[in-house]
């Protein structure tokens, strides 16, 4: 009875602590941002817990394999980052929320969405995949135009890598412009998600100083209700 | 695509061996498939279980990607060829282990829509107190894993393997019906099953020999090569 509460209806989970996830194309600067805003919540005494994109301790190497020696097609690259976010979502995202923890997460299952449809899967089939997560108290889009975000990525860069650049889908036999493509595809995704999932867009393109203002300001709105979790007993 | 499905101990895997033995010596070229058989993630799944420290969405989702990457990468181009294909386990278990756990069916189907529909399933049934005998006659142990033991159910190990099992095989029953299984009694001598599942298999292999689909007759009919007929084209 336990698991099924938590498996399959998670979007309309309730939760103590608030959940705040960034997404955006490469180069979007949202990684950025999310390291100012979880060195804010810190200085402000809250407890934070930060998390991202391709990282759980079991799947991330056979994710990297994979990638190396291209193994991957578009349905199992969907299915190994949807491990790799169960893992970290099972361990370090729902424990911390219902601890009351304020959880940061470096991209969230719109990056899924928007990539695994860029790559041909169907939308439906990945938010099934993805329906055991809890919706987010904030999820920001960091909006940028293509050439912004892609030549922040290209500038100083050697070389790209094969499914970064989108390759394993046929775009382009050049690289560049095969990630140019694909950026582009990823960025219509989010266009299209950006009001159903009610992301808080933000303008990309001005300096991290004004992005990082405007972001705090949201966060704080969000937060004016937040009360961190008891350490101690309340005396009776 | 032939599916052999059972607990552990009910003989599965002798019974796909002798079946593998016989379609080879009948002229068949076969292509085996199983659980955690994968390139991909074969050795992450089984480094992952050793600890335990293991969400059940997380491993719900490795054996589902573990099973995709073999249908994508190996048996899909086997199919084509015009291999038999012959599953020691199949997408039946692993929903069959995920429902023990509180799964959500539907949940289930829409994920495990990526796999290929298989032409016969055959299901060894044995009651769980006949598992339990031969768990012990085979290993001299319990397994952690086919006793349930992270639903933590139970006072002891043995009760936990008997509940666990129980659950089980209603989840198979129901999926049985679904699916249209071909139930067979697991507890006769292997040579006996071997000849009950030898006839289902030659039966259906007949069948399709002597009279290929629709489908296959229509496309036949209307390739330019088979027949040395040009394929008519409409006008105007």
């Amino acid at each position: 009875m336990a698991m099924k509460r938590i498996r399959g209806l998670g979007a309309n989970k309730k939760y103590p602590g608030r959940l705040i996830v960034v997404e955006g194309c490469d180069g979007s600067g949202k990684s950025t941002q999310v390291h100012l805003l979880r060195v804010w919540l810190q200085s402000q005494g809250f407890p934070v817990v930060y998390t991202e994109w391709n990282s759980s301790a079991i799947v991330k190497r056979a994710t990297r394999r994979a990638k190396r020696k291209e193994l991957l097609t578009p349905t199992t690259f969907s299915m190994i980052h949807a491990c790799d976010f169960a893992d970290r979502y099972e361990k370090m995202i729902l424990p911390p929320l219902h601890a009351g923890c304020i959880v940061l997460a470096d991209r969230y299952v719109y990056t899924a969405y928007a990539r695994d449809v860029a790559r041909g899967c169907d939308l439906r089939w990945v938010r099934n995949t993805y329906s055991f997560a809890v919706k987010p108290t904030i999820a920001f889009y960091f909006h940028a135009p293509l050439e912004v975000s892609i030549s922040r990525i290209l500038f100083g860069r050697p070389s790209l890598k094969y499914y970064e650049a989108g390759m394993d889908i046929g775009l382009s036999l050049d690289p560049v412009e095969s990630f140019k493509l694909f950026q582009g595809r990823i960025k219509d995704e989010y266009d299209r998600m950006a009001r159903r999932e009610k992301f808080e867009v933000i303008d990309a393109t001005r300096s991290i100083h004004e992005t990082w203002s405007e972001v705090r300001k949201v966060v704080q709105a969000k937060l004016a209700d937040y009360e961190p979790p008891a350490t101690q007993n309340s005396q009776a | 695509m032939i599916v052999i499905e059972g607990s552990d101990c009910s003989g599965r895997s002798t019974q796909t061996q002798m079946l593998k033995e016989s379609l080879e010596a009948a002229g068949h070229a076969v292509m085996e498939m199983g659980i955690r058989r994968s390139n991909l993630l074969a050795k992450a799944i089984s480094s992952a279980k050793q600890g335990n420290l293991l969400g059940k969405t997380t491993l719900s989702l490795l054996y589902a990607t573990d099973l995709a990457d073999q249908l994508e990468n190996r048996i899909v181009p086997a199919m084509q060829a015009g291999f038999v294909v012959l599953a020691d386990r199949y997408i039946y278990t692993l929903m069959a282990r995920d429902l023990a756990r509180g799964a959500d069916l539907k949940w289930l189907k829409s994920l495990f829509g990526i796999a290929l529909e298989p032409d016969l399933i055959v299901f060894l049934d044995a009651d769980p107190e006949v598992l339990f005998y031969r768990t012990l006659a085979k290993y001299g142990e319990l397994n952690y894993w086919e006793s349930g033991m992270d639903l933590a159910t139970g006072n002891s190990m043995h009760e936990s393997f008997l509940k666990y099992q129980k659950s089980l095989r209603g989840h198979f029953h129901r999926l049985a019906e679904e699916y249209g299984f071909t139930m067979v009694d697991a507890t006769p001598k292997p040579k006996v099953i071997h000849r009950e599942i030898s006839a289902l298999v030659s039966g259906y292999l007949e069948r399709i020999v002597q009279q290929p689909s629709r489908a296959q007759r229509e496309t036949a009919a209307l390739s330019p090569v088979a027949t040395g007929r040009p394929v008519r084209v409409e006008e105007g």
